[in-house]
């Protein structure tokens, strides 16, 4: 089948749906791949390189025939209205707020798959554009901060005195805020983050931020890894550690989503407190935004000198990695689709996954999809409560018993020894003594034996325990010649092992050499 | 009698020589001083034992002689031979085999010494379990032998019963011991001789070829003992030292490679991998979705990153991988990427096998690193690549209960940020476990073998030193 990847039609947009290591990607799929003239230009992969990497280029309205039609965005109406019958759409859609297109492509009688509709669930998290997309957005927030804020992000000791590092403060810790934390740490910055997810913490951790704690904020661990509202005490808690954290602030990234819309986090009250030339970025702008002050796409200066910025083109700003992060996410998907790496498409209703991205098929709405449950739930439900101090017990218990039995068999079995010994002639006590003493060496000796070294050790307890050869050789000179042949026998085989171990042994020790 | 107290004292030299030579392999600085350590205290105490055997002998001294010399000959030829043409792969059956020769050598010996020497209850005693011993050993390492070496299939022989076969097997060697106590006569000697050949066969035959590391050790130890029976039915203490030594050692050897696996030592012996689990929980369904790269993918993940971790399993020594392996880490370390190996107790096919492949690839041992050491470091590892190891980086391990290896130490590979798992296809490993690692979202997947895969790494590594260009420019 054909894959078409058309130039984007929103104004602005310089991404594009293939680059040219993807491109080689799909064809790997076996998927023929088209790409119209100039599509990539915008995020600096030129047509040269995707007629390289096997892709054909052709005119737009070739591209568009193909059937397969990759984009980013929406294409614009002419475009929907030229689609073929039978084509399949794959492209963001945002299908819960626009009826009136998954309306439209149904009435075109094509399929399509809405790339942000994909289910929260860990095996989909491959073809998940939109963890892409916030992970761009996280990091470019941090830039489009650090060239309007008037400072360095890290702190320096100079010559000239000293500068304090940036205070970077952020708010939800989803895919965006923590690319956010990412990026403004490795600038040096004191990074500081909340999350009303309690379950998160660690994760701000793990990114090297301090996790910011409000009293009664934190909710329940959340059950379909979505942030949920909060209840009203909640709510005055937390708008009381963002007033004190964002004054402190000299950056403010705030991401914080609630099922599509944007809770005000930062009120104008806030930003009036903070510091003139601070900076807020807003990565809810395109659901209203977090700040009050915010416009969406648009950089504002509030009275006391804050710069809010609410652009809504981040990930466009990085035309380059976002394009092929996201032609990424289009290969897996296309991986899903294409089990037999035949080239042909086929679409299984049954998968969760790609149930929920089908938007419509044939021609046939298909939206709302049946609700996906988290993954990692139901393991979680299923576990009974149980009584620790119940189980500490009966541990102790069987311990205890083993301890008990342990005792008794050991001695039991020095009693047996003891009698044994006792009974046997004196030259055979004398040789258990040096038995005794030589396995209680032996054990020591071979416990300080590194691991790394445990073949040839073998191969050297191997050579040695070729010593038997003593014992044949002292019988090899009978006068009875069964016995000095049995003897023969047992010599040589023996003596193998005494120069094929030793020799084995130095063999693999000349090898191991430490880094010169 | 000059001779013989001479003898003593060179006995006991050798024997402390011996406990050196052990000693001295504990760390690898000092591991070639305790090989000479060895090979110094074996001189001795055949130079010793020659001059004893000549002194005692009972034919003209020169026919003794001949023969003695006919041995060494004979044992100089094959060793050295074998010694030097061995693969470093073949370790495990040129061990195996070894060790059958001990085995033949205490029953020859414990024959021999029941010819030879007279009657008394104790020493009879010593040449029964001698000799039991010994043939247990020697019919167990002939087959681990053949199977480690595909002679004969790897999978566990499962007779019916087969737990009430090696008891009775027991119980009648106990019957002909009273016997022969009682009789010394030949017979009982012989026919326990047969049941022991037997039993040592079953027992090894019906243990599966994943757990031939424990039995090789297993083995090594018994060997030990027979050398100690043999110390005792004669009456010589350098033996007895010996065959402590390496009976200890090849203990300790199946403890530790027990533990690695979880598993305990009874249940190994007792045959038959998931024997005593019963059937391994059915695939828990749903794992989700893998996500697979190639080559070029691996190399920009590898020029991105400052610490990478290799854990090697003996997949990798079967695609014969390891050199390629060596070159692209010799590669990343000339560029400053801190590399180093994580290798688990059971990677390979004898304890520490995985040690001396790499170590023929001619990596450095000081970064090849234990379980324990490199674990708490792979949390803060870029790239973890898995080459040919699969049950040994099993989180399941870990985090579900009711897995046929659950308990086990693996390495923690998932903490790292990213994981490359180099595999022929998603078919589970030894164990009969799938792998949840492979669905992790940190986790990509590599497929192929591993020698052509690795070594296009480096082929994108070197085009890309060449040409100078970025990291993750367009291709």
């Amino acid at each position: 089948m054909k894959i078409g990847v058309p130039r984007e039609s929103r104004p602005g947009e310089r991404l594009v749906a293939a680059t040219p290591t993807t491109v080689a990607q799909l064809r790997k799929l076996g998927y023929e791949v088209v790409v119209e003239a100039g599509a990539g230009v915008a995020a600096s992969y030129p047509d040269v390189a995707f007629a390289e990497a096997g892709a054909t280029v052709v005119a737009a309205d070739e591209v568009w025939t193909s059937d397969i039609v990759t984009t980013v965005d929406v294409p614009a109406e002419e475009r929907l209205a030229a689609l073929r019958p039978g084509t399949t759409l794959v492209s963001m859609m945002a299908p819960h707020s626009r009826p009136e297109l998954i309306e439209r492509l149904a009435g075109r009688g094509v399929t399509a798959l809405a790339l942000d509709a994909v289910p929260r669930i860990s095996r989909a998290q491959s073809l998940d554009v939109l963890s892409t997309l916030s992970n761009v957005a996280g990091y470019r927030a941090v830039i489009e901060a650090a060239e309007e804020f008037g400072g360095m992000f890290t702190g320096q000791v100079t010559a000239a005195g000293k500068t304090p590092p940036a205070n970077v403060f952020v708010i939800g810790a989803g895919v965006a805020g923590l690319a956010a934390i990412g990026a403004a740490g490795s600038l040096g910055a004191q990074v500081r983050a909340f999350d009303v997810r309690p379950e998160v913490g660690e994760q701000i951790e793990s990114m090297g931020a301090q996790f910011v704690q409000a009293e009664a904020a934190q909710q329940e661990v959340s059950a379909d890894g979505y942030a949920a509202a909060l209840t009203a005490e909640q709510e005055r808690q937390t708008a009381l550690m963002y007033a004190q954290e964002t004054a402190q602030a000299d950056v403010v990234i705030t991401t914080a989503l609630v099922r599509g819309t944007a809770p005000t986090t930062v009120t104008a009250a806030m930003v009036a407190a903070m510091r003139p030339g601070s900076v807020i970025v807003d990565l809810a702008a395109p659901g209203g935004g977090n700040c009050e002050l915010t416009v969406p796409g648009e950089r504002v200066v509030s009275d006391n000198g804050v710069v809010v910025l609410g652009y809504t083109d981040l990930t466009s700003r990085m035309p380059r990695h976002t394009s092929q992060l996201f032609g990424t996410n289009i290969v897996h998907l296309m991986q899903l689709l294409t089990p037999e790496r035949n080239g042909e498409m086929t679409l299984d209703l049954e998968d969760p996954v790609q149930r929920g991205m089908t938007v419509v098929h044939d021609g046939e709405v298909l939206w709302p999809p049946p609700p996906v449950q988290v993954s990692a739930l139901p393991a979680v439900e299923q576990v009974e409560p149980v009584d620790h101090a119940e189980l500490a017990r009966v541990a102790q218990q069987t311990a205890q018993r083993r301890r008990t039995r342990r005792t008794v068999l050991a001695g039991l079995g020095a009693v047996l020894l003891a009698l044994m010994l006792t009974v046997s002639p004196d030259q055979t006590q004398q040789h258990f003594t040096v038995f005794a003493l030589a396995v209680v060496v032996g054990y020591y000796v071979i416990f300080n034996v590194k691991h790394a070294l445990h073949t040839p050790l073998m191969a050297q307890t191997n050579a040695i325990s070729g010593i038997i050869l003593v014992g044949a050789l002292l019988q090899i000179g009978s006068a009875d010649v069964v016995v000095s042949t049995i003897a023969f026998a047992a010599a040589s085989v023996a003596s193998i092992n005494i120069f094929g171990g030793f020799l084995v042994t130095y063999r693999m020790l000349g090898m191991f050499r430490k880094d010169a | 009698m000059h001779l013989t107290s001479l003898v003593g004292a060179v006995y006991l030299i050798a024997a402390l020589l011996f406990i050196l030579s052990l000693a001295g392999l504990s760390t690898q600085a000092t591991a070639r001083r305790g090989n000479l350590f060895g090979m110094a205290g074996m001189v001795l105490a055949l130079a010793a034992t020659v001059a004893l055997a000549l002194e005692n002998s009972e034919r003209p001294v020169l026919v003794t002689l001949l023969l003695i010399a006919l041995v060494f000959i004979i044992g100089a030829t094959a060793g050295i031979w074998r010694a030097r043409s061995v693969e470093m792969t073949q370790m495990p059956e040129m061990i195996a085999i070894l060790h059958s020769f001990v085995g033949l050598a205490a029953v020859l010996v414990g024959f021999n010494s029941y010819l030879t020497e007279p009657a008394e209850t104790v020493h009879q005693v010593e040449v029964f379990l001698g000799v039991f011993i010994g043939a247990i050993t020697f019919t167990g390492s002939v087959v681990a032998y053949l199977k480690l070496s595909a002679r004969m299939s790897s999978a566990p022989l499962m007779l019916p019963r087969r737990n009430t076969l090696n008891l009775v097997a027991l119980i009648a060697s106990l019957g002909l011991l009273v016997w022969f106590v009682g009789q010394n006569a030949l017979v009982p000697l012989l026919v326990m001789t047969v049941v022991a050949l037997a039993l040592g066969w079953h027992l090894v035959a019906s243990i599966g070829g994943g757990d031939m590391p424990v039995v090789v050790s297993m083995l090594n130890s018994y060997s030990g003992w027979a050398a100690a029976a043999a110390g005792f039915m004669l009456g010589n203490d350098l033996l007895i030292v010996v065959g402590a030594l390496v009976g200890s050692s090849g203990a300790i050897l199946s403890y530790i490679m027990c533990k690695a696996m979880n598993r305990s030592f009874i249940s190994v012996i007792l045959g038959g991998f998931g024997a005593d689990t019963g059937t391994p929980a059915a695939d828990s369904g749903d794992h989700g979705e893998h996500r697979e790269v190639l080559a070029e993918e691996v190399a920009g993940m590898l020029r991105a990153a400052r610490t990478v971790v290799i854990t090697p399993g003996y997949g990798m020594a079967v695609a014969k991988a390891q050199y390629p392996v060596a070159d692209l880490v010799s590669r990343l370390r000339a560029s400053g990427v801190d590399v180093r190996f994580g290798v688990h107790p059971v990677a390979g096919r004898l304890p520490g096998h995985m040690n001396v492949l790499l170590a023929e690839a001619k990596v450095p041992y000081d970064i090849v690193l234990e379980l324990d050491e490199i674990n708490d470091d792979l949390a803060q590892t870029d790239v973890v690549l898995v080459i040919g190891a699969n049950d040994t980086v099993n989180p399941a391990a870990l985090e579900d209960p009711g897995s046929p290896i659950a308990g086990m130490p693996v390495l923690e590979v998932w903490n790292a940020g990213q994981v490359v798992v180099f595999k022929r296809s998603m078919a589970t490993g030894y164990a009969g476990v799938q792998n949840p690692l492979f669905f992790r979202e940190n986790t990509a997947m590599l497929f192929g073998d591993a020698k052509d895969q690795v070594e296009k790494i480096v082929l994108a590594l070197a085009a890309d030193s060449v040409s100078g260009a970025p990291a993750l420019s367009a291709r």
